[in-house]
């Protein structure tokens, strides 16, 4: 159960000349649940995309399952969680064709799609609870049953690792009970997660590493913090009615 | 009906009927991707390869087909390094190759004719080689959209995710690239450069008015397309009207239809069912 599925290595990020992680080190090893925590800025949803070669290193290297990015092919053993689903050009998809996507990693393109493909679409709709919605447009689903859409997406490849940005941000108290338990039941079968996330919520119980990343470094990697200051209150909302972290711009104060 | 009888008429048809089908075949995943426009840009380059064809008295369809694919792969190149001047850079493209077809014409011994008939088509001069050509690519395009359609559209609904899954997606991007190109060029004896998007797009907007899924408005605007070609050059023959301007104007009518319709059906379904108001979610925060 110690192999490692992710490594990160002095990782280095940076925008136009901005760097946004600096010096990242990172393991995550078969059968974690690991959680990266961190205010907005920090670069939390940099690393994610880094580990999974959306945007490039400038320094450092990352290795997935025992073999460089720049050589693995693997792909249908990582499921990819995106923040939200793109808005498109307004053409209709039914829940169930976007979840049918999550298998072209493991068919290949030119193979169509066969009955091993409809069941492991079907269980991974009824992982997340959608089985009912498979054939509506998902436009007309609330932002947390699109957001359990692409978690079914990525449950059907069957992936080893599951790699998610910001799973619960904005995601009504339904959804976020339906995506931990999916979570859960991931991980009972032997599932190694990465996740990102600005609060835990209900996932807490689920999370078995938590890494805090600060300025772009590591601050913390080990058991999950306790929230800070007014954080911690028990009858604390977690809100933010101005959030401070954004760039001063055209539409701040 | 009796004019079906002579063969380029009969041509014109089968010509504009496997344009019908195969423009919105491509056009659905121009339309996902926001590019509905793309097949504009995309005429205008080919058609400073018909001025390049008419001026070296090469066969101008060959060499547009040889502009708009070079066009295309520009415009996708600038696409995907996603720079704010990609904006800039295609008007630059477009206006470019339309400004560049105009001097070229104007060079050769063509007449102002001959540009008409590559700007808003010309079905009848049709000849049975012409046919054979957009018979053999239309049929490739349509071949290709339909059996990659799980992959291109996935590519098309969410790029980053295609590639967290191993798609190739360079290469479908190009492909897309390259299939309009083609599209173009075929259906630029149709209905015109300054028309093609039209049948590429006009068919996809129709449908997925009605329709809830992906492969379904696929079907829906491959039938609209073909029905607004065939009825376009029904027109054109009986009323004695451009066939390429009959055909989009037929498309967009049945846009028209179809948007009217389905308001006033849910409009009376709204009435016929009251819904209740939805139950809101308890309020996160404390309302003092």
């Amino acid at each position: 159960m110690t192999s490692p599925v992710i490594t990160v290595e002095h990782g280095v990020v940076g925008y136009d000349g901005r760097p946004v992680l600096r010096d990242i080190s990172l393991t995550v090893n078969a059968g974690e649940v690991v959680a990266i925590l961190g205010a907005n800025g920090s670069g939390k949803s940099t690393l994610i995309r880094a580990v999974l070669g959306l945007v490039p290193i400038s320094a450092g290297s990352v290795t997935l399952f025992d073999r460089p990015l720049r050589r693995f092919r693997q792909w249908a053993r990582i499921g990819y969680v995106p923040q939200r689903l793109g808005a498109g050009g307004g053409v209709p998809a039914t829940v169930r064709e976007v979840v049918a996507s999550g298998r072209l990693a493991r068919r290949g393109i030119l193979r169509p799609p066969g009955r091993s493909d409809r069941s492991a679409v079907d269980e991974a709709l009824r992982a997340v609870g959608l089985a009912d919605r498979a054939g509506d447009p998902v436009s007309t689903l609330s932002g947390g049953q699109q957001q359990r859409t692409l978690i079914a997406r990525a449950l059907a490849g069957r992936p080893e690792l599951l790699v998610l940005d910001e799973p619960t941000a904005g995601v009504d108290a339904a959804s976020q009970e339906a995506f931990a338990d999916a979570l859960r039941d991931f991980v009972t079968h032997g599932g190694t997660v990465l996740l990102v996330a600005h609060e835990l919520g209900p996932l807490r119980p689920v999370i078995s590493r938590a890494v805090v990343v600060h300025e772009g470094r590591i601050a913390h990697d080990g058991a999950v913090p306790d929230p800070a200051g007014h954080h911690a209150e028990p009858d604390h909302d977690h809100v933010h009615p101005h959030c401070y972290d954004e760039p001063a711009g055209l539409w701040s104060n | 009906m009796e004019l079906f009888q002579y063969p380029y008429m009969q041509r014109a048809l089968i010509g504009a009927l496997v344009i019908g089908l195969a423009a919105p075949a491509l056009g659905i995943y121009l339309v996902q991707r926001r590019l509905a426009l793309i097949g504009d840009g995309v005429g205008h380059v080919a058609l400073t390869g018909v001025g390049a064809g008419l001026l070296l008295n090469r066969s101008p369809v060959l060499v547009a087909v040889i502009a708009a694919t070079i066009g295309a792969i520009a415009i996708e190149i600038v696409r995907a390094r996603g720079r704010t001047s990609g904006d800039l850079a295609l008007a630059l493209l477009f206006y470019g190759g339309i400004a560049g077809g105009v001097l070229l014409v104007g060079l050769s011994d063509a007449t102002s004719a001959n540009l008409n008939a590559y700007l808003f088509g010309s079905l009848t001069t049709i000849s049975p080689a012409d046919l054979t050509t957009i018979a053999v690519l239309g049929a490739a395009i349509l071949v290709t959209m339909i059996a990659l359609r799980p992959a291109l559209f996935a590519v098309s609904h969410d790029e980053e995710y295609a590639r967290v899954s191993g798609l190739p997606v360079r290469t479908l991007n190009l492909l897309i690239a390259v299939a309009t190109a083609v599209t173009v060029t075929i259906a630029m004896r149709a209905v015109g450069v300054l028309l093609i998007s039209a049948l590429m797009v006009v068919p996809v907007a129709t449908a997925q008015q009605v329709t809830r899924g992906f492969r379904s408005t696929m079907a829906a605007a491959m039938a609209l397309g073909l029905f607004a070609a065939g009825s376009g050059v029904w027109v054109a023959a009986t009323a004695d009207t451009a066939p390429g301007a009959s055909v989009v104007l037929v498309a967009i009518a049945s846009f028209l239809v179809v948007a009217v319709a389905s308001a006033v059906w849910r409009v009376l379904r709204r009435r016929a069912t009251p819904t209740a108001a939805p139950t809101p979610e308890p309020h996160e925060v404390v309302l003092s």
